[in-house]
């Protein structure tokens, strides 16, 4: 019988009814092993459904520091009856398949290169306690309790975990460690040296965090002084603003009064959401809103309105599998074409492009800086994988001397002073923006009338077609503007004389920095350029020209950021080959060296040679 | 219509009790058509705030799209105005108002902005109780596109088209009063001496306040099979009572003969002494109101004034509990919580 013999790198799969409480005992086993010092990567594959339906969660282990996804399951604990076949057929030859032997295994398993681990999960359970509610989790630590003994995982590792969760309900911790404790002897007794998995602590700096990527969205907003959200709840955004809530009901309450310092309004569609945070945004509170695909499509719109009138705001678009209703658990970068260039008329809209949460958190920040700097929308492109999923990423950090950046805003100081006439859309510096002002700040001076309609220099209405042509050229000054301004693409240099070129962004960055390792160890250099936002800067021209082959690499069927460079950046179509992955799971290493090894072999189209990658 | 304001004033113009003349409340010269009820109504917002008195530029002007929605401009120069997008005006005035509570917000819609493209958007507001005063300049048609029938169009009216609306109406004021809004009232676009108060009133009033003005359009909407011509309006109206509205800080009067009237004390202290019309209507009562639309209705009546008022009522900031600091003037320190707070919460990410 083979056995996959492996130390700090391996899949593990949890295989569950939705709605059993099993993601809390899952998330419990990753952290433990992130405890250990040991990167692990876990991944929520969820039905979209509230109780009944199958779910996954895999955690990938892997000491070298591998954060994609991970095709091939090592071991699986399969808890599901419904889909207990199909994992049992999913795990790879030699790998291990712990199930709940309290009904027997159907007579089709009948694979001769798996490890059975059976353990009688609901017996065990029924035995030792009662409570019908508490036997339905429980059973699920009984299965954490067995891991822990067939991997190695530390116990007081565990049991602290445990007791911290629980710290205010100690009898639940009891209870808990009581169910950890039955899995633990249990394995012990029957499957001492059964599985050849094991973790082995490893040395950490103790710093990096295990965190998803909605909460750092939130934490982002609470930083940079946000208090206005108008929102409509979807998946997978919806715990973006929920945990905004949290943090602002820890940290945004008047001492003295109790009252808040923020205001959360859920919206009767998106395109209130979007209007409350349009309407606070101009009226000189920081503001955004959450969504996912479909709430985009609703705020195209007003997108329109807020980029024509200039009033800053910040959406966070945390996307998900379209089109249409999509799989609305199920993660992609599929909204990219739509958010540059949301609604009607000629539109442009600011994209940043995060990859971790410490990203999330950083360009929350600077989102709302940048939004009211340039008085323009600014779209968030996260992803439920990037979301919902923990990742281990550096922890978040704020600058207390930072000073927000508000833009250009005059006060009724600065109306007195003007020594010409004050207009609205009337661009004083050359940059393309133009000084604003917020209602009540002066009695006579400063007011002016907000318009989508074509306005002139002083915001009257206009259908003077110079006039109007003279506004639009003028907001193209201003995207030349936001193209200095927002986070410039990160080139790695593997090879200073490689021809080949690899670009990505957001949650595709870690499987793709696998992938080129993966290359490399096979003699094909691959420089590396990860966008971080739309419009392109300089850097990524650069980074296209000086390669002769160049692999976009993103989660969506069309190739929409290989679309957006040709269209924005002017580039043959013929450089840049798209590697893609769209079927709703993470992408991984494997799926892009897939894709690349045979075009690696595909004639050059620009010259005589292969682009092998090899130096010439 | 004029396209030429005169400049000349004369200089012994009342001033308000700010010191401010009429002028500085008044706006850009209307583009509407000739006899627009729309511009009366304009008239009697710059009447309201010139008499209640408010600073013209602590007042937000806010509108959707439509021959209404352009009215903003016609008035209030002094303040800032937003002209949104088609039917969501409530969203934005919504936004602005959780950033700033200290201004005053003038909502203008039209009864297509309304009572079609906008209305999940008008009964939500409602619903939130946002502190608007939530003008619908209702003449029951597209004016801008010609001259369709708009939702608040009777069954069996007909515009200068010609052919009877098919579909049955939607009554914004009723259904205001069913979804818990505190201030419902309707008006004529064509009866300044009702409507000025009712917008005093209204601007006053904490939280939303709906005045349904029904505002003929001269040009599509003003034939004789018309329910929204000035004729028909002027033979079919009937009036809750007419009116005083009483600013805090005046003196009543007038006394009126008891039992006729009715002093409903706003929430700053403020009175609304009604003298009623309508069989003894009071007007705090949602269910009388209620039935007192429905029954004019059946008659074929017009009910004007205030329809319902709920003194007590609550705006969106009192329910979400919110400082009383405008949220726009909240300082960093008072937002961010700081390095060392994020310490913390990394900790809790370990």
């Amino acid at each position: 019988m083979s056995r996959i013999e492996k130390v700090n790198d391996y899949v593990v799969r949890f295989a569950n009814v939705n709605g059993t409480g099993s993601a809390s005992a899952n998330n419990l086993f990753a952290l433990a092993i992130y405890r250990m010092g040991v990167p692990v990567t876990p991944k929520n594959i969820f039905p979209s459904n509230i109780q009944g339906l199958p779910t996954w969660f895999e955690v990938r282990v892997s000491g070298s520091g591998y954060l994609a996804r991970r095709a091939g399951i090592d071991l699986t604990v399969a808890v599901n009856g419904q889909t207990l076949v199909q994992d049992y057929n999913e795990v790879l030859p030699g790998g291990y398949f712990l199930y709940d032997s309290t009904k027997r295994l159907p007579d089709e398993c009948r694979r001769d290169d798996l490890n059975v681990i059976a353990i009688p999960l609901t017996q065990l359970c029924n035995d030792a306690f009662t409570d019908p509610r508490l036997r339905q989790l429980l059973k699920n630590i009984i299965y954490i309790g067995a891991l822990a003994q067939l991997l190695d995982i530390d116990h007081g590792v565990l049991t602290a975990a445990i007791s911290g969760q629980y710290a205010k309900k100690p009898q639940l911790a009891e209870s808990n460690l009581q169910a950890l404790e039955i899995g633990y002897t249990y394995a012990a007794n029957h499957f001492a040296g059964a599985c050849g998995l094991r973790v082995e602590p490893q040395p950490t700096s103790g710093e990096s965090i295990l965190m998803d990527g909605n909460s750092a969205l939130a934490l982002g907003a609470i930083y940079a002084g946000a208090t206005v959200a108008g929102w409509y709840p979807i998946t997978p955004s919806t715990s973006v603003v929920e945990a905004f809530e949290r943090y602002a009901n820890r940290y945004r309450i008047e001492a003295e009064t109790g009252r808040k310092r923020f205001a959360i309004i859920q919206a009767e569609d998106e395109l209130a959401a979007i209007g409350i945070a349009i309407g606070a945004s101009w009226n000189g509170a920081r503001a955004f809103t959450a969504t996912s695909g479909p709430g985009l499509s609703l705020m195209a719109e007003f997108l329109g309105l807020a980029y024509y009138a200039e009033i800053p705001v910040v959406l966070m678009d945390v996307q998900r599998a379209g089109p249409s209703t999509g799989m609305p658990t199920r993660s992609q970068q599929s909204d990219i074409l739509d958010a540059a260039y949301a609604s009607h008329g000629d539109t442009k809209h600011v994209l940043l492009f995060p990859s971790d949460p410490t990203e999330c958190f950083e360009m929350a920040v600077a989102a709302f800086d940048l939004a009211e700097r340039l008085q323009t929308p600014v779209i968030i492109m996260s992803d439920l994988d990037l979301g919902m999923n923990d990742h281990l990423c550096a922890p978040l950090s704020w600058d207390d001397s930072r000073r927000y950046d508000r833009g250009k805003v005059l006060d009724a100081a600065a109306l007195e002073a003007l020594p010409t006439r004050w207009g609205r859309y009337l661009d004083v510096d050359g940059d393309g923006i133009c000084y604003r002002t917020y209602p009540g700040t002066h009695p006579s001076k400063g007011a002016y009338f907000t318009r989508g309609t074509s306005h002139n220099e002083y915001s009257g209405y206009t259908e003077d077609n110079t006039i109007y042509r003279r506004g639009m050229e003028r907001l193209a000054r201003k995207w030349q503007t936001a193209r200095d301004l927002v986070p410039a693409a990160e080139a790695t240099e593997r090879d200073s004389e490689t021809i080949i070129g690899a670009i990505f962004y957001g949650t595709t960055s870690a499987a793709a920095l696998e992938a080129i390792d993966l290359l490399a160890a096979e003699g094909v250099a691959i420089n590396l350029l990860r966008l971080k936002a739309f419009p392109f800067g300089p850097e990524v021209k650069t980074f296209i020209d000086r390669h002769r082959r160049v692999f976009v690499i993103e989660q969506n069927r069309d190739g929409q950021m290989r679309q957006l460079l040709i269209g924005e950046g002017d580039f043959p179509p013929a450089k840049l080959l798209s590697v893609l992955n769209f079927d709703g799971l993470p992408i991984t290493a494997a799926t892009i060296v897939d894709q690349i090894q045979p075009l690696l072999a595909a004639p050059d189209p620009d010259g005589d040679t292969e682009p092998s990658g090899e130096k010439p | 219509m004029t396209f030429v304001r005169p400049s000349f004033r004369h200089p012994q113009q009342p001033t308000n009790a700010l010191g401010y003349v009429r002028k500085d409340y008044e706006g850009l010269i209307s583009t509407l058509c000739a006899g627009c009820g729309h511009d009366s109504i304009s008239n009697a917002i710059i009447q309201a705030c010139f008499e209640i008195p408010v600073e013209p530029h602590k007042v937000v002007k806010m509108s959707g799209i439509g021959c209404s929605s352009k009215t903003p401009a016609y008035f209030l120069d002094r303040s800032h105005g937003f002209n949104s997008v088609h039917g969501r005006m409530p969203s934005i005035a919504t936004g602005a108002n959780m950033a700033n509570r200290d201004l005053i917000y003038l909502g203008v819609s039209g009864d297509g902005d309304t009572a079609s493209i906008g209305m999940g958007q008008f009964i939500h507001a409602l619903r939130r109780d946002l502190n608007l005063t939530y003008v619908v300049m209702n003449n029951g048609c597209y004016g801008l596109t010609k001259g369709q029938d708009s939702a608040t169009a009777d069954r069996g009216s007909r515009t200068k088209k010609g052919a009877p609306n098919p579909f049955e109406s939607i009554d914004l004021c009723e259904m205001a009063i069913q979804l818990g809004a505190g201030f419902v009232a309707r008006g004529f676009s064509g009866d300044k001496q009702q409507l000025v108060p009712l917008l005093k009133a209204a601007l006053l009033h904490r939280g939303i306040a709906l005045i349904d003005v029904i505002s003929p359009c001269v040009t599509f909407n003003n034939s004789s099979g018309s329910t929204k011509s000035y004729q028909y309006v002027r033979d079919h109206i009937e009036a809750t009572g007419t009116f005083d509205f009483i600013p805090l800080q005046q003196e009543i009067v007038v006394q009126y003969e008891e039992g006729a009237t009715q002093a409903v004390t706003m929430h700053d202290g403020s009175i609304i002494q009604l003298h009623k019309n309508v069989g003894g209507v009071d007007v705090t009562s949602r269910r009388r109101a209620l039935d007192l639309l429905e029954a004019e209705r059946e008659q074929g009546r017009l009910l004007t004034g205030i329809l319902f008022l709920d003194p007590e009522s609550e705006d969106t900031h009192a329910i979400l509990n919110t400082t009383l600091t405008p949220l726009n003037q909240l300082t960093q320190a008072e937002l961010c919580p700081g390095a060392a707070a994020l310490e913390q919460i990394n900790a809790r990410f370990r």
